[in-house]
C-alpha cells in the first residue's frame, strides 16, 4: 500500500515495503540523491536528514516510522539562493570530496537551531558523529562559528 | 643514451615493471601529439584538447579526478590565467577518456632515483617515459602529479589559444596583433571596443595555434591566489552529481557480494529465497560472487544478504599472523632492490653504538566516503557506464572486453568521486557494473557496493616489517642499514592495469625511506618483496604511507640513542644534502616554539618525510587527559615549490594529515580465514571533529620544481604522532595502530 511522506513541502505517494529506510526512499525512489549512503549502521552522519527540524541519520529510520516533514540538504537551500548556512560553508571553502558535506550541513543547521552560538564544546558534542574522510573539520568548525554570527537572531530557528 | 625506441623493444623498466616491448615505439610515434577528442559545440569551436568556445560559454576540460583535491579549480586556473577568463565565466568539465589527456609524470615517479638530485639523465629518462605513458593510455590522477603534468602544459595551452583568438581579430580590423589586448573573454581593440572570444572561435580553429610565451609569476591574476572552488556550491547544496548520483530514465539498482575470502571462488549457491522477495528482479553470477538487481538499493542488498553461498577457500595464509610471517621470510630471500647504497654498512665505526629495531605497519583500507558505485548501460551495440575513477582508458577498456566491445563502442561518463585516496584507481567496481548491465540489456543499472562489501573488497595497504641496525657516534648518526619487506603494489596494479609481467627494483616499497635527504656517511636501503596474493594497491602516498613511519620513528629513535633533540638531529642530516627540506623542519621549529623539554603532562614529536618531491615536517602535540591522551596541536610546514593556490594547498596538507593520523591510531586490516575482519567504520574507526588538533599550516617555495600536495602531508603526520607519544609516556611505538599500545582519546 502506498505510504505518503512529505519531504521539503511537497508530499509523496510512495510504494515500497514498509521496512525500507528513508535513506533508500529518498535516494532511488525520489531521486533525491543530495542525501548520501556512507554505512548504513548509523556511523557515519553521511544520510543525516530532519524531520520536523531534528537530525536524524535517515539510513536507520524505516519508511513506515517516519512520523513529520522531512527536509534534505536539497529543501535548505539553492545553488541560487544559499541559506546562511551553506553560504558560511562556501565562505570557508569547506567540501573537499563533498560526500559527507550534506551530512554535516543538517547536521550543523539542526544545532544552531536549538543552540544560536555554540561553543567549540557544543560543536564537537554535535558534529562527532559526522565522519569526513578528507579531514575538513577545522573548516566545518569556522563555518559553524561564521553562520551562527551571520544568522539574524530571529532566523536562527530555522538554521 | 639509446634511443626510446630501442629502449622499448628491448625491456623497458618503469620502476617495479618491466613493460616487455612487443611493440616497436617509433620515436615519432610517441611524441607525435595525440588527436583531439572533442567536436566542436554548437556554433562555436574546439581550439585544442582543453578549450571549447560557444556563444553559449567557454568550457575547459580538465581531465583529472576531482576526487576532492580541488584539482578541476587549479587545472582550469593554469588555462585560465593565459586565456584571459575568469573562473566564474567558465564551465569545467571531466571530458572524456582520450590520449590527449595522457599523464607526463606519472611513471617518471616509478623511475628510480632519489627524486631531489634528479640528474639530468634521469630527467630526460624521465621525459622519455613520459611520452611512453601517452601510447600507454597513461590518463592516471595520482601520485600528487597534476601540477607538475598541467603547470607548463596548461598555460602554454591557454597562452596559444590566446594569441590564436588575437589573430583573427586582428586580421579582421587590419591591425597588428601586438596592438590589441584580451581581458574576461574579449579582444580588445585600440579603441577599446570588445570582441567577444564566441566571435572568434570558428574562425580562430581554422588557424595553426600560435605558440605565445608564458607570463611570468608576477603578472599571474589568478595563480597564486586563493580561488573559490568551481564544486563549491553544487557540494554545500546537494546538487554535486557523484558517481552514485547516477539516475536515469528507467534504472534499476544492484547489489553485490563478493566471496569474502580473498581471491577463493564460489562454489554453489541457492537464491531462492532471494528471487521471491519484493523488488527483486534477477540474480547475476558473478563467477566469485553474486549480485541482485532490483528496484531500490536496499531491496537489492536485503536479497543478497538472503542468498546461502558455499564460498571456496581463500588461497591466501589463513591468518594476520600467518601473513606476517610470509611478509618477514621475504629477508630470507634476495633483495629486489638496494636503491640507496652509500659508504659501508658491513662494519660497524670504530667506537660507533649499534642499535636494531624491528618495526611494522598492518594493511589499510581506503575506506573512501562513497562506497564503491558505477552505473552501466548495454544495448547490444554499446556500453555507457558512469564511473568516478582515476584512469578512463584503461576503465573504458576493461569494461568494452568485460562485454565484448571495442573501446570506442564505450563510452565513460567520468564523475565526481566521493573521496578516491588511490582506492578509484582500480578497474573492479566499473567492470562488475558493466556485467551486470550485459545481463539486462536496454536497461540502466546503478551497481552501489554495501560499506562492507567496500571494506572487505579493497586493494589495500600493504602490511610492511622493517627492520633497522643504526650506528651512533660522538651524537652523530654514522650508519643506517633499513631492510624493508611488503608485498608490491605497483607491481600488482601494472598487471592489472596493463597486463605487465612485473620485474625490477621496486621502489614502491622503499619509498620514502631511500630517498630521504639526509647526510648519513654509511646508509643502505634494501627492499624485499613478500610473496602473497593478498589484494594490494596504491594508498594515499603509496610507500611512503609505510616508510614515513617505519623510517622516520626510528631516526627518532636514534636521535634519543645519540642524546640529541629529535628536531635539531633531523635538520643536521639535511643541512647541506637539501636546504629545502631544513627549511620545512626550522619552520615547524619556529611555528611551535619547539622546545627540548615539553611541560609535565605534554608530549610533542617531530616527523619528516621527503615525498612526491615535497619535503614535509609535522609537529604533534599530546595532552594527556586524565590517563587518556589528545592530540591537541598540530603544526605542518611543506615545499611545494610554486603555490598556485595556497587555501586549496593548506586543506589538502592538514587533510592528508587527519588521513594518516586516522590509520596511525585506528586502522588496521586483519585476516582471519582469508578473509577481512573489518566490515564497517565502527571497525575502522578514524579522525572526528573532536579528536583531530587544531592545526597550522606554512606552505614554503624555496625548491624550483612545482610539486602536488594530495599526498605529502600523510607520511609524516603517523611519525610525528608516534614520536610525540614516545616523548609524553617513555614508550616507543614500533607498530601501528596506536590504539593497541595507548589509550588515545576516541
Ligand atoms: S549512512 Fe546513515 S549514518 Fe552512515
Ligand atoms: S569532504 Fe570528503 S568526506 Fe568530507
Amino acid at each position: 500500500m502506498p505510504v505518503s511522506l512529505t519531504v521539503n513541502g511537497t508530499s509523496h505517494s510512495v510504494d515500497l515495503p514498509d521496512d525500507v529506510p528513508l535513506l533508500w526512499v529518498l535516494r532511488d525512489a525520489l531521486g533525491l540523491t543530495g542525501t548520501k549512503y556512507g554505512c548504513g549502521v548509523a556511523a557515519c552522519g553521511a544520510c543525516t536528514v530532519q524531520i520536523d527540524g531534528e537530525a536524524v541519520r535517515s539510513c536507520q529510520i524505516a519508511l513506515a516510522d517516519v512520523q513529520g516533514d522531512v527536509t534534505t540538504i536539497e529543501g535548505l537551500g539553492t545553488p541560487d539562493a544559499l541559506a546562511v548556512i551553506q553560504q558560511a560553508w562556501s565562505d570557508h571553502q569547506v567540501a573537499q570530496c563533498g560526500y559527507c558535506q550534506s551530512g554535516q550541513i543538517m547536521q550543523a543547521a539542526a544545532l544552531l537551531a536549538q543552540t544560536p552560538d555554540p561553543s567549540d564544546e557544543e560543536i564537537d558534542i554535535a558534529m562527532q558523529g559526522n565522519l569526513c574522510r578528507c579531514g575538513t573539520y577545522p573548516r566545518i568548525r569556522a563555518a559553524i562559528h561564521s553562520a551562527a554570527q551571520m544568522m539574524p537572531a530571529p532566523m536562527k530557528k530555522e538554521g | 643514451m639509446a634511443s626510446i625506441g630501442k629502449i622499448a623493444r628491448r625491456s623497458f623498466l618503469i620502476g617495479s615493471a618491466a613493460l616487455v616491448g612487443g611493440v616497436a615505439f617509433g620515436a615519432y610515434y610517441v611524441s607525435r601529439p595525440a588527436p583531439n577528442p572533442l567536436s566542436a559545440p554548437k556554433g562555436g569551436a574546439t581550439l585544442n584538447p582543453f578549450v571549447m568556445i560557444a556563444p553559449s560559454g567557454i568550457t575547459l576540460i580538465a581531465p583529472k579526478a576531482e576526487m576532492g583535491q580541488g584539482v578541476h579549480t587549479t587545472w582550469a586556473a593554469l588555462i585560465a590565467e593565459e586565456l584571459d577568463v575568469d573562473l566564474d565565466q567558465v564551465r569545467v568539465l571531466h571530458g572524456p577518456p582520450a590520449q590527449a589527456y595522457y599523464n607526463s609524470v606519472i611513471l617518471a615517479e616509478a623511475l628510480p632515483g632519489k627524486g631531489y638530485d634528479r640528474s639530468d639523465f634521469a630527467h630526460a629518462l624521465a621525459e622519455q617515459i613520459g611520452k611512453i605513458g601517452k601510447v600507454m593510455d597513461m590518463q592516471v590522477t595520482g601520485g600528487s602529479t597534476s601540477m607538475p603534468d598541467g603547470f607548463e602544459r596548461m598555460r602554454a595551452t591557454g597562452a596559444s589559444a590566446r594569441e590564436t583568438l588575437k589573430q583573427v581579430a586582428a586580421t579582421r580590423l587590419g591591425v597588428e596583433r601586438a596592438s590589441l589586448k584580451t581581458e574576461r573573454g574579449a579582444v580588445i581593440a585600440p579603441d577599446g571596443s570588445r570582441i567577444p572570444y564566441a566571435d572568434l572561435a570558428v574562425d580562430a580553429a581554422k588557424l595553426t595555434p600560435i605558440e605565445a610565451d608564458l607570463r611570468p609569476p608576477a603578472q599571474w591574476r589568478l595563480l597564486g591566489k586563493t580561488q573559490p572552488r568551481i564544486d563549491m556550491l553544487g557540494k554545500v547544496t546537494g546538487t554535486a552529481k557523484y558517481g552514485i548520483d547516477t539516475r536515469l530514465e528507467g534504472m534499476k539498482f544492484a547489489a553485490l557480494r563478493m566471496n569474502p575470502h580473498l581471491g577463493g571462488r564460489m562454489t554453489k549457491f541457492d537464491d531462492s529465497a532471494a528471487r521471491a522477495m519484493p523488488g527483486v528482479d534477477r540474480v547475476v553470477n558473478l563467477g566469485n560472487g553474486l549480485a541482485v538487481i532490483a528496484s531500490n538499493t536496499w531491496l537489492a542488498m536485503q536479497a543478497v544478504d538472503a542468498i546461502d553461498i558455499d564460498w571456496a577457500p581463500s588461497p591466501n595464509p589463513a591468518d594476520t599472523k600467518a601473513v606476517f610471517e610470509r611478509i618477514t621470510a621475504a629477508f630470507d630471500g634476495a633483495a629486489n632492490s638496494t636503491l640507496r647504497d652509500d659508504g659501508d654498512v658491513s662494519v660497524l665505526p670504530l667506537g660507533a653504538q649499534e642499535v636494531t629495531a624491528e618495526y611494522r605497519v598492518p594493511y589499510l583500507a581506503h575506506a573512501t566516503m562513497e562506497p564503491m558505485s558505477a552505473t552501466a548501460l548495454f544495448t547490444g551495440i554499446k556500453l555507457e557506464v558512469w564511473s568516478g575513477n582515476q584512469v578512463p582508458l584503461l576503465v573504458r577498456k576493461a569494461c568494452a572486453e568485460a562485454v565484448g566491445l571495442e573501446p570506442e563502442a564505450v563510452e565513460l561518463h567520468t564523475t565526481y568521486m566521493g573521496g578516491g585516496f588511490g582506492r578509484r584507481a582500480e578497474l573492479d567496481f566499473s567492470v562488475y557494473a558493466a556485467r551486470v548491465a550485459f545481463e539486462i540489456a536496454d536497461t540502466p543499472v546503478q551497481l552501489t557496493w554495501s560499506r562492507e562489501e567496500d571494506m572487505r573488497h579493497d586493494f589495500y595497504r600493504p602490511g610492511a616489517v622493517a627492520r633497522f641496525r643504526g650506528g651512533i657516534k660522538e651524537g652523530k648518526l654514522v650508519l643506517l642499514d633499513g631492510q624493508i619487506a611488503a608485498q608490491s603494489a605497483t607491481q600488482q596494479a601494472m598487471g592489472r592495469w596493463l597486463g605487465l609481467p612485473a620485474a625490477g627494483p621496486d621502489r614502491g616499497t622503499v619509498d620514502g625511506a631511500f630517498n630521504q635527504p639526509y647526510a648519513i656517511p654509511n646508509f643502505r636501503i634494501r627492499g624485499y618483496l613478500a610473496d602473497l596474493d593478498i589484494p594490494v594497491g596504491f594508498w594515499r602516498s603509496v610507500g611512503s604511507s609505510m616508510n614515513g613511519f617505519l623510517f622516520d620513528c626510528f631516526i627518532d629513535e636514534m636521535a634519543h640513542v645519540a642524546k640529541r633533540d629529535p628536531l635539531a638531529f633531523r635538520l643536521e642530516l639535511a643541512q647541506g644534502v637539501h636546504a629545502p627540506s631544513a627549511a620545512v623542519l626550522e619552520a615547524v621549529r619556529d611555528m611551535s616554539g619547539w622546545s627540548e623539554e615539553t611541560p609535565e603532562g605534554i608530549g610533542r614529536g617531530v616527523g619528516f618525510c621527503y615525498s612526491f618531491g615535497v619535503p614535509t615536517a609535522t609537529v604533534i602535540e599530546v595532552t594527556d587527559r586524565d590517563g587518556q591522551i589528545e592530540i591537541t596541536r598540530a603544526w605542518i610546514a611543506a615545499d611545494v615549490g610554486t603555490a598556485l593556490d595556497p587555501g586549496n594547498l593548506e586543506a589538502q596538507l592538514s587533510g592528508a594529515m587527519i588521513y594518516g593520523l586516522s590509520a596511525a591510531c585506528f586502522g588496521e586490516i586483519t585476516f582471519a580465514e582469508g578473509a577481512v575482519e573489518q566490515e564497517n567504520f565502527p571497525d575502522y574507526e578514524a579522525l572526528r571533529i573532536h579528536t583531530t588538533p587544531v592545526t597550522k599550516v606554512r606552505i614554503l617555495e624555496n625548491q624550483t620544481q612545482i610539486t602536488g600536495a594530495g599526498e605529502p602531508g600523510t607520511p609524516p603526520a603517523m611519525a610525528a604522532l608516534a614520536n610525540a607519544l614516545f616523548d609524553l609516556t617513555g614508550t616507543r611505538a614500533r607498530q601501528l595502530p596506536l590504539m593497541h599500545g595507548f589509550d588515545l582519546m576516541t
